[in-house]
């Protein structure tokens, strides 16, 4: 476990996360954050070497046919894209 | 009228002594006087009530008795915007599956209720479009997220709401607002149509003033569901059948980590009272220990912030919602639709998910967290082989004043230290009322039932009730 005295770089991560934040909003979530990660860093007193990822090995695949059933229509899928042409989302160009 | 349990309305429907339409117009006229003040809904459109009303089944189970619902869950044709600026606008374009059961059964839609954004909070402060307020208090926050579910049926504006429960969203605005919430058992109800906060942990649940009212809405949207794949294929018991069983013979078991320091004298009382209650019907009282206790907010604000990072990734200004204006390309739309959209407790919890997933840092926190979380379904395990249901507090305080905990995420956080364990090992708990603090403000009894133990755990809130006035009592609004 990462020691409670690890700091998280806000900046990287929320660029990670695709979200622009103010200088101010770093600042304040720079300093929660540490507290909850500092209050987080509880679980590495915990010895969870007998323990498995899965927990318990009942977990099974739950697989279904695959087969065209009836859904959305592409008038409803779009109806509440910000901005679409002939029946697509429009996004800003992404290659030059 | 407001103020009927849902037997005695659909008793008046079914004989004609009121019609439905008469019951939609009641409620309209107690939400215009008591809204203003709590703050419960964020859409109402009663005209569509109404209509809904002319036509709704008296013969059905809830026939044309209103339900609110919570604004994360789809309704087709009508707003869901989880509170949040992100989804303003947007419209369903389809019924979630508990909405189809609702209307299957008679019942007619009213409202959606306001909650903390994406259902990301203890308090409902977290709303993009203002704070709900207690009805016993109105300076009080009334818990969260579900918090205008819970205003709502406590201050009379709703028969029964749905709510949902990712670590305590409903048992706790429930314990603090006086009424009855259920989070059923991982798997119990669809969350198909549900927006996702943390899928592994999210489940749809009921506020109503009564168990009886309770297991009735739950036999009513309980059930498998193919559209939802975590949705467990096995048949929905007759709640409403089985609750007058009474105690006696039972073991209720009092785990032992759950009387802590920090909890408020007022509600340990409380709870050791209803204890007793249960010793003198004849259930048999047994301690028991979950020991890992203790880690329980540390998992859940490392997975629950993990699952919601990947969930709202959706929310990124393509197909749905809000768009920033003029982007100058692809990541500048991102990034501001994100950053203009979302509130601070979103992107926090968003922050720390990413965090806790990156790389590096996956397996000290991410792998960690999910192992211990088996840890704490298995504490479970073992004690409900001592025993048939637990007795807790829901929450260790009653309502807290608004603003108190909102620069103090840590602190909000703590507020579910009673409930989280529950979301975590995917069982079941209700709360119900079990009295009031010398301020009068509500305490909740919270009761947790294995895996599928819905019906005997009902069984013990109903005997409570029955022996006990606190659900009678009423805000003065």
């Amino acid at each position: 476990m990462a020691d409670s005295t690890s700091s998280i770089d806000v900046t990287y991560v929320a660029d990670l996360a695709r979200l622009r934040l103010s200088p101010e909003e770093i600042a304040t979530f720079q300093k929660q954050l540490g507290d909850v990660l500092g209050y987080v860093s509880k679980l590495a007193e915990v010895d969870v070497s007998q323990v498995s990822l899965l927990g318990e090995a009942d977990l099974k695949n739950r697989l279904r046919a695959d087969e065209v059933r009836p859904s959305l229509s592409a008038a409803e899928a779009l109806a509440n894209a910000p901005a679409q042409d002939n029946n697509l989302f429009v996004v800003p160009r992404i290659i030059e | 009228m407001t103020s009927l349990t849902i037997p005695e309305l659909r008793q008046k429907l079914s004989t004609g002594a009121v019609k439905s339409r008469e019951v939609v117009d009641q409620l309209a006229i107690r939400v215009a006087a008591v809204d203003p003040k709590l703050k419960a809904y964020l859409h109402l459109d009663v005209e569509k009530a109404r209509a809904a009303a002319d036509v709704a089944d008296t013969s059905l189970p809830l026939g044309g008795v209103p339900i609110a619902i919570k604004d994360v869950i789809n309704v087709k044709g009508d707003p869901c915007t989880c509170a949040s600026k992100i989804l303003k606008g947007y419209v369903a374009p389809y019924d979630a599956t508990v909405i189809t059961k609702l209307r299957a059964a008679g019942a007619v839609l009213f409202g959606r209720t306001n909650m903390d954004e994406f259902a990301m909070g203890s308090s409902t402060e977290n709303s993009s479009w203002g704070v709900t307020r207690n009805p016993w208090d109105l300076d009080r926050i009334p818990g969260g997220s579900s918090g205008g579910s819970a205003a709502a049926v406590a201050g009379h504006e709703a028969f029964a709401a749905l709510g949902t429960d990712t670590g305590g969203s409903i048992r706790q605005p429930a314990a603090l607002c006086s009424c009855v919430g259920i989070k059923p058992t991982y798997g119990r109800v669809s969350r198909y149509g549900l927006v996702a906060f943390a899928s592994s942990l999210d489940q749809i649940g009921v506020f109503t003033k009564t168990t009886e009212e309770a297991a009735l809405m739950l036999e009513v949207i309980a059930g498998y569901d193919p559209r939802d794949n975590t949705s467990i294929n096995r048949p929905v018991p007759k709640y409403t059948q089985s609750l007058h069983r009474g105690v006696k013979g039972l073991r209720l078991g009092v785990p032992k980590e759950y009387f802590i320091e920090g909890i408020d004298p007022e509600v340990e009382k409380a709870v050791r009272a209803a204890i007793d209650e249960y010793k003198s019907q004849g259930a048999e009282i047994v301690e028991v220990s979950l020991p890992h206790t203790s880690y329980a907010v540390a998992v859940y604000y490392i997975i629950a912030t993990a699952e919601c990072s990947a969930n709202l990734a959706r929310f990124d200004g393509v197909r749905y919602g809000k768009r920033a204006d003029k982007p100058k390309d692809i990541l500048d739309m991102y990034g501001r639709t994100r950053a203009e959209g979302f509130g601070a407790e979103v992107k926090r919890r968003i922050i720390l998910g990413t965090y806790v997933l990156s790389s590096g840092y996956y397996d000290a926190y991410y792998n960690r967290a999910q192992k211990v979380r088996h840890m704490i379904a298995e504490d479970f395990r073992l004690a409900f082989e001592k025993c048939d249901a637990l007795l807790t507090p829901t929450s260790p305080t009653a309502a807290f004043k608004i603003g108190e905990r909102t620069q103090d995420p840590l602190q909000m956080y703590l507020a579910d230290i009673f409930t989280i364990a529950v979301n975590l090992a995917g069982i079941c708990g209700v709360s119900i009322p079990c009295g009031f603090t010398s301020n009068k403000l509500p305490i909740g009894l919270q009761i947790i039932g294995p895996k599928w133990g819905e019906e005997t755990m009902l069984r013990v809130a109903h005997a409570y009730e029955q022996a006990t006035p606190w659900h009678k009592e009423k805000p003065a609004l």
